[in-house]
């Protein structure tokens, strides 16, 4: 058992400040566990998100020591006594009350993006595909939509750019119908235009901080980027598409 | 050699060095004027945003790791480069020894024979100097073949993807630091790689050029295996100049073929592995480009230094600072 000094930003849309709990860490806790005990012993009306406590709900991200992490899956046994821990919500998103910030653009985002339309089955009237068909777009399914790239990438946190650039878990999504092999619906103009593919200057935030270990930047956003380079801007591929009258990139 | 083949290759050379010029002085009035216009604004965008106690400013961070650690070390590590690959290039001479050609002049256009240290004419590829380049020739710039040729690599260096991760982080800052304040924020309007840079696209071209350099520094590998580098007629025999211009290529390969537009020519714009024969062959070098793509950063940095080196180690020689020990 320790004693360790948390400092939590307190308040809500109106405004807020940051406030100092003392409190016990008990080994093996993570900074989750602490924020109950301070909710529990010092601050009933703190108010902190979360659900599964196995960092696959994706609730509970905030900013701990200016990272955005998941509280449920930073242990505590990272810092040092000494360290004042500074617990905050996330920067991209308003503040409801505490540590819990409204994330609802995301989900408008989401809209932006066109659903599943699959190929025309087989004639036994079955869709097929092979494991390694879908291995690269199954790395995206594992997405827990805690929406710390979102919080992390300097396009929306930073430059303001939420009026065209949808963030990097939607352009995971994205990748996913792109990149799949039944999908026929053209979204390398969406990619481009809707989503904002070319606001990303891969600096690859995103991926330094998914817990989930996606690999945002080189697995997803890169591919969209040279598909969006296959359609518009590669003069050599617009003359073989010309010549062969062959398939636009990104469609089978 | 014919002459019209020369005019056509030193148009194509100068368009080059041009269009590289062109578009790093571009780059550098976009970045001044976005630097002028930021420092305008430092004061509105130092203040403590009221929601959740976060700042803001440009380099501020609630963070308390050593975030400027890795931009810090990369910046002043990639500097050095190329103020070494500058003044090397500005020397023109002592860039060949035995049968040692320093990769930062090769392919060897042209060849100033007066210089100390310089290629063999036999190993230039159009003879010696020309006097029509003379004539465009800036004066106080030394005869030095390097120049003609080091905008094919450096294009594709600054267009690759780690490189552009490294520099928009380190110089650019933009932002310096996950999570830390970008140098510059509204009013100037973030327009990352859809207005002046979208000219990052291109990237893909610059690879194609890059595969050719590979192919002339394995050549240039070849030849160093030769007593003065005499191919064919001359002793074949190794040295350790030799040993360290066969590591180039094969380091320069790593990075090449681990680039990610090489990993989405060859299969990564496929939808469907499994379906044809061709599709499963481009399947698996798709997989072993990934390979080389998850280490890019590694191999980007290891090979860049040992170009350095090679070019470091032949000077040596040819100053006769240091003995190449060797079988011949
Ligand atoms: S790599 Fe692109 S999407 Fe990811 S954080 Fe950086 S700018 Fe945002
Ligand atoms: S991609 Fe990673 S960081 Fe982004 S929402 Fe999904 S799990 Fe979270
Ligand atoms: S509580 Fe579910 S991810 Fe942390
Ligand atoms: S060389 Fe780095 S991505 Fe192409």
């Amino acid at each position: 058992m320790s004693e360790h000094i948390f400092r939590i930003w307190r308040g809500d849309s109106s405004g807020g400040d940051f406030v100092d709990y003392k409190t016990d860490v008990d080994d093996g806790m993570v900074v989750l566990d602490v924020l109950h005990r301070i909710q529990a012993k010092q601050a009933g009306d703190m108010a902190v998100r979360w659900n599964c406590k196995a960092g696959k709900c994706g609730s509970c991200g905030m900013e701990i020591n200016g990272i955005p992490k998941l509280a449920c899956m930073t242990r505590m046994n990272n810092y040092s006594q000494r360290d004042v821990i500074t617990v905050q919500p996330l920067m991209t998103f308003p503040v409801i009350k505490d540590l819990v910030c409204d994330v609802s653009w995301n989900y408008e985002q989401n809209l932006k993006i066109s659903p599943f339309k699959p190929s025309p089955p087989d004639s036994d009237g079955r869709h097929r595909m092979m494991q390694e068909d879908v291995d690269r777009i199954q790395e995206f399914r594992k997405c827990i939509e805690c929406y710390l790239c979102q919080d992390v990438c300097h396009v929306i946190r930073n430059q303001g750019r939420k009026d065209r650039f949808v963030g990097p878990r939607f352009l995971i999504r994205a990748a996913s119908l792109v990149l799949h092999p039944l999908d026929v619906e053209d979204r390398i103009p969406a990619v481009r235009d809707e989503l904002g593919s070319g606001f990303c200057n891969i600096t690859r935030c995103c991926t330094d901080v998914c817990p989930e270990n996606i690999g945002i930047t080189d697995n997803a956003i890169i591919p969209l980027k040279e598909h969006v380079t296959d359609r518009y801007y590669d003069p050599v591929a617009w003359i073989l598409r010309k010549v062969t009258g062959r398939i636009r990139s990104g469609v089978e | 050699m014919d002459n019209l083949v020369i005019f056509v290759i030193a148009v194509v050379a100068v368009a080059i060095l041009v269009i590289g010029g062109g578009v790093t002085l571009a780059v550098a009035i976009y970045q001044a004027n976005r630097l002028i216009l930021a420092a305008a604004s430092l004061t509105q965008s130092e203040d403590m945003s009221s929601d959740g106690g976060h700042k803001s400013g440009f380099g501020q961070t609630m963070r308390k790791d050593r975030w400027w650690f890795e931009p810090l070390w990369t910046g002043l590590g990639f500097l050095f480069f190329v103020i070494y690959v500058n003044w090397a290039a500005f020397q023109g001479e002592h860039y060949w020894h035995g049968s040692y050609l320093s990769p930062l002049y090769s392919p060897v256009l042209f060849v100033d024979i007066a210089r100390v240290g310089a290629a063999p004419v036999g190993h230039s590829l159009f003879g010696v100097w020309p006097d029509w380049i003379n004539a465009i020739w800036p004066p106080f710039f030394p005869t030095s073949p390097a120049w003609l040729i080091l905008a094919g690599p450096l294009a594709f260096r600054l267009t690759c993807y780690y490189y552009r991760k490294f520099y928009y982080r380190t110089y650019f800052m933009s932002p310096p630091g996950c999570a830390v304040g970008p140098f510059s924020t509204q009013p100037i309007q973030y327009k990352g790689e859809t207005a002046l840079f979208i000219f990052q696209n291109l990237h893909r071209f610059t690879w194609y050029v890059a595969c050719g350099y590979i192919a002339i520094l394995s050549w240039d590998a070849f030849v160093s295996l030769w007593e003065s580098g005499a191919v064919f007629s001359g002793r074949l025999g190794i040295g350790v100049g030799s040993i360290v211009l066969l590591v180039n290529p094969i380091l320069l390969a790593t990075y090449t073929f681990g680039c990610h537009s090489c990993r989405h020519l060859v299969g990564g714009n496929m939808n469907r592995f499994s379906g044809s024969f061709v599709s499963r062959i481009r399947f698996n070098l798709w997989k072993r480009v990934s390979w080389l793509n998850q280490r890019h950063m590694l191999f980007a940095w290891i090979s860049m230094i040992w170009v350095g080196f090679s070019d470091i180690y032949v000077r040596l020689c040819s100053m006769g600072i240091i003995y190449d020990f060797n079988t011949w």
